[in-house]
């Protein structure tokens, strides 16, 4: 018998990169099946490409730079259908595809590769779209006539005015919006299931949601207190951002206290951008920005050191 | 849960597999090699010579300084003085004594006094049974009038482990005795047996006990790996911190494993060298997992036969549990003091990753109970960045494993603590 001398510990947990990939992937489902119900097939048309697009775009270059095929990883997955999910379902096929390899080839692989992403590729594509062709990215369709396009609630919130919309519609997606981000309760599903799961910790979506959350009520534009706030949580991609985008490992802080800071200021950012931005949205903008801020909040968020009381110098 | 200590894992215990038979006896090896290094300090030198009869309990190694000496676990003769494989060190002086079967023994003297019963703990050979090996008598000595709180733990977190918890099961007298020696020792207002709340047998035992011994308050602690690690405990308890470089006694704190306190009643009350322990033989590659009390000397291979052997299947023997245990490539190794178990362990499904890259999850700092930053050391001693390992206080670590454990890209986060710790020391010699 052969006996293998390694370094302790000798047992791992049963943690995996490609199980927590598909752990989002799972979360992601009921949020995509809402967007499919409410907006009909091209929904469906439009996650398929940028799924695809973005595993071929991953595949490419690896073959392209003789490096391992990370394709098992999942973490091409995971982007391609983030990106859709951050899509209006009228969006150009040619844009998507476009997008998916921005996300891919320059966000993520020259930036180092899986983990090493300064920003969230998915949302990076979003914003890049948003640049060369605004017209295919503000199209959205209105649930409740098949085909015809419309402003979102956000829209309405501009002016500033309370959506058409009842607080209930809007909780379960009978709104407009990109394909992925209509539905508040089945984004809170998911993200459910990703903190039971341990994928997520509450810290960040927590932090972000409560930041708006409080704001929001303290500064209404529209409407009763309350009311705003409701809108404010269940419009636009705040959910699919805070749960989703601004709890993506590579690109969001390390320590627990930096995660709580960066999802405050995921939240001041985002209020400030929808208040006075020049997109009725902000929260990718919001995120992207918070992105660059990482190794800050990481460098000095450092835990106190273990028998070094509180207040205490730093050593 | 409440959390009394930062960080963390729950790994799966698999403390049932060796708890299923509870009738061990003591083994009888032929042969016993008993290395002159069991404890941390200096090595001793040997007191006897090849071919010399030894009884059972006879000092046979014993040194200066940071040292406590070694005793021959059986009676027979000094087959050889040579240097012999060790399960923690590589490899180390050892005398190797044929065992005669005579069982002929000596015991030490009854002590009366304080300092007697110090030099009794020392002459005893007792030192940290549960893996630390720290000589007894000099951590008694430190917290002479001075421990707030004498610990005795009981937390056994290791995965697979149970042999305190079989000690706990059949001797908790002599525990509580052991604790209660001490307690006069140093002093001690205030005393604590720590248990966690997976050994419901032990803790039925000790309730039953409970009113013989009025002052020893009993604690059951959520089960959570590594509260049995000195610091973590004492934070658990106390709430206080003890840091890197102090001793628990800074804290108020004196702390022993339940099977040093089993040895320490032995030693005061009956004269008796530590001269054999309970050690777990476990693991999915052992035909029959159980605990044995095995003389110190006795060779893995021994208490691996006595257990029914390993399967073919099985990739490593481990002295120690399997978080912080050492892998052994040869199991000529003998039983040490501080050698509460072997495990025989298959191949890990979990221990490969598809895509080995840190993805940034940041689970090794949630899981650190030292509140390091694995996957920073990581990076820097790959890279070989001094002054930023020395900025993230690697020092601290106690290589406890949870962030290896927690890591889904399966890095070696405890190899490159190990590395940044060396680092570190090899540039303060320059």
């Amino acid at each position: 018998m052969k006996l293998t001398v390694a370094s302790s510990p000798h047992i791992r947990g049963n943690f995996r990169t490609n199980r927590i990939m598909l752990d989002v992937v799972f979360a992601l489902l009921p949020a995509l099946a809402m967007g499919i119900v409410v907006m009909g097939s091209r929904a469906f048309l439009v996650t398929c490409v940028s799924i695809v697009s973005s595993l071929v775009w991953e595949y490419l270059y690896s073959l392209v730079t003789r490096t391992r095929n990370t394709l098992k990883d999942g973490s091409a997955l995971v982007t391609g259908l983030l990106l859709a999910m951050t899509l209006p379902a009228s969006v150009p096929y040619w844009l998507v595809i476009i997008g998916s390899g921005f996300a891919i080839i320059v966000v993520k692989a020259l930036c180092g590769g899986l983990g090493q992403n300064i920003f969230n590729p998915a949302l990076s594509a979003r914003a890049l779209m948003m640049l060369i062709y605004p017209a295919g990215m503000v199209r959205f369709f209105v649930p409740k006539a098949d085909g015809v396009t419309a402003a979102t609630p956000l829209h309405h919130m501009v002016m500033p005015a309370l959506p058409e919309e009842t607080l209930w519609e809007m909780a379960i997606g009978r709104c407009s919006g990109s394909l992925g981000e209509i539905s508040a309760v089945a984004l809170l599903l998911g993200g459910a299931y990703l903190v039971y799961r341990k994928v997520i910790s509450l810290r960040i979506p927590a932090a972000y949601l409560g930041t708006v959350a409080v704001i929001t009520l303290i500064f209404p534009k529209a409407g009763n207190p309350l009311q705003w706030m409701g809108y404010s949580l269940f419009s636009g991609g705040l959910m699919l951002g805070a749960i989703f985008m601004a709890t993506d490992y590579a690109t969001s802080p390390v320590t627990p206290l930096g995660q709580i800071l960066y999802g405050i200021g995921c939240g001041i950012l985002t209020v400030l951008l929808r208040y006075y931005g020049l997109y009725p949205e902000g929260v990718t903008y919001a995120i992207l920005t918070m992105n660059a801020l990482v190794w800050i909040l990481d460098r000095y968020t450092a835990p106190r050191r273990f028998g070094k009381q509180k207040g205490g110098a730093a050593s | 849960m409440k959390k009394l200590f930062f960080g963390g894992v729950h790994p799966r215990y698999k403390k049932k597999l060796s708890t299923q038979t509870m009738d061990f006896h003591t083994m009888i090896p032929k042969q016993v090699v008993i290395p002159m290094q069991q404890h941390i300090g200096v090595p001793c030198k040997p007191l006897v010579k090849v071919g010399e009869h030894v009884d059972c309990g006879q000092m046979i190694g014993d040194g200066e300084g940071l040292c406590v000496p070694v005793h021959a676990s059986v009676s027979g003769t000094v087959l050889a003085i040579e240097v012999r494989p060790h399960p923690t060190l590589g490899e180390c002086l050892a005398v190797v004594i044929e065992n005669d079967e005579k069982n002929t023994e000596v015991k030490g003297e009854i002590p009366h006094n304080k300092e007697e019963i110090l030099s009794a703990i020392r002459n005893a050979g007792i030192v940290g049974m549960g893996g630390a090996a720290f000589p007894g008598n000099i951590k008694a000595l430190s917290a002479l009038g001075k421990a707030e709180l004498l610990i005795a733990n009981a937390c056994e977190c290791e995965p697979y482990i149970t042999a305190d918890d079989c000690l706990l099961r059949t001797g908790a007298k002599e525990v509580l005795e052991g604790m209660m020696i001490m307690a006069d020792l140093v002093d001690a207002g205030h005393i604590v047996l720590a248990v966690e709340d997976n050994k419901k047998e032990a803790i039925i035992k000790l309730k039953e006990l409970q009113s013989d011994y009025p002052k020893v308050e009993l604690k059951i602690l959520p089960t959570r790996y590594p509260q049995g690690s000195e610091k973590q405990l004492i934070k658990a308890l106390t709430g206080k911190e003890v840091m890197t470089g102090d001793l628990p006694i800074s804290a108020g704190c004196l702390v022993f494993n339940v099977s040093t306190f089993a040895a320490i009643y032995q030693a005061v009350n009956g004269g008796q060298a530590l001269t054999k322990r309970i050690v777990t033989i476990s693991g999915e590659g052992i035909t029959k997992p159980q605990n044995f009390i095995v003389p110190i000397g006795t060779s893995f291979k021994e208490v691996i036969e006595a257990a029914g052997g390993i399967s073919e299947k099985t990739e490593r023997v481990i002295s120690g549990g399997p978080m912080m245990g050492v892998a052994q490539k040869q199991l000529s190794v003998p039983v040490v003091k501080a050698t509460n178990s072997i495990l025989c362990l298959l191949r890990d499904e979990n221990g490969t990753a598809e895509n080995p890259v840190c993805i940034r999850c940041g689970k090794c700092i949630s899981a650190c109970p030292m509140h390091l930053q694995p996957v920073y050391t990581h990076r820097y001693v790959e890279a070989g960045q001094l002054e930023d390992i020395r900025r993230l206080n690697v020092i601290d670590c106690l290589e406890c494993g949870c962030c290896s454990y927690t890591c889904p890209a399966k890095l070696p986060l405890v190899e490159s603590c190990r590395k940044g710790k060396k680092m570190l020391r090899e540039a303060e010699k320059k």
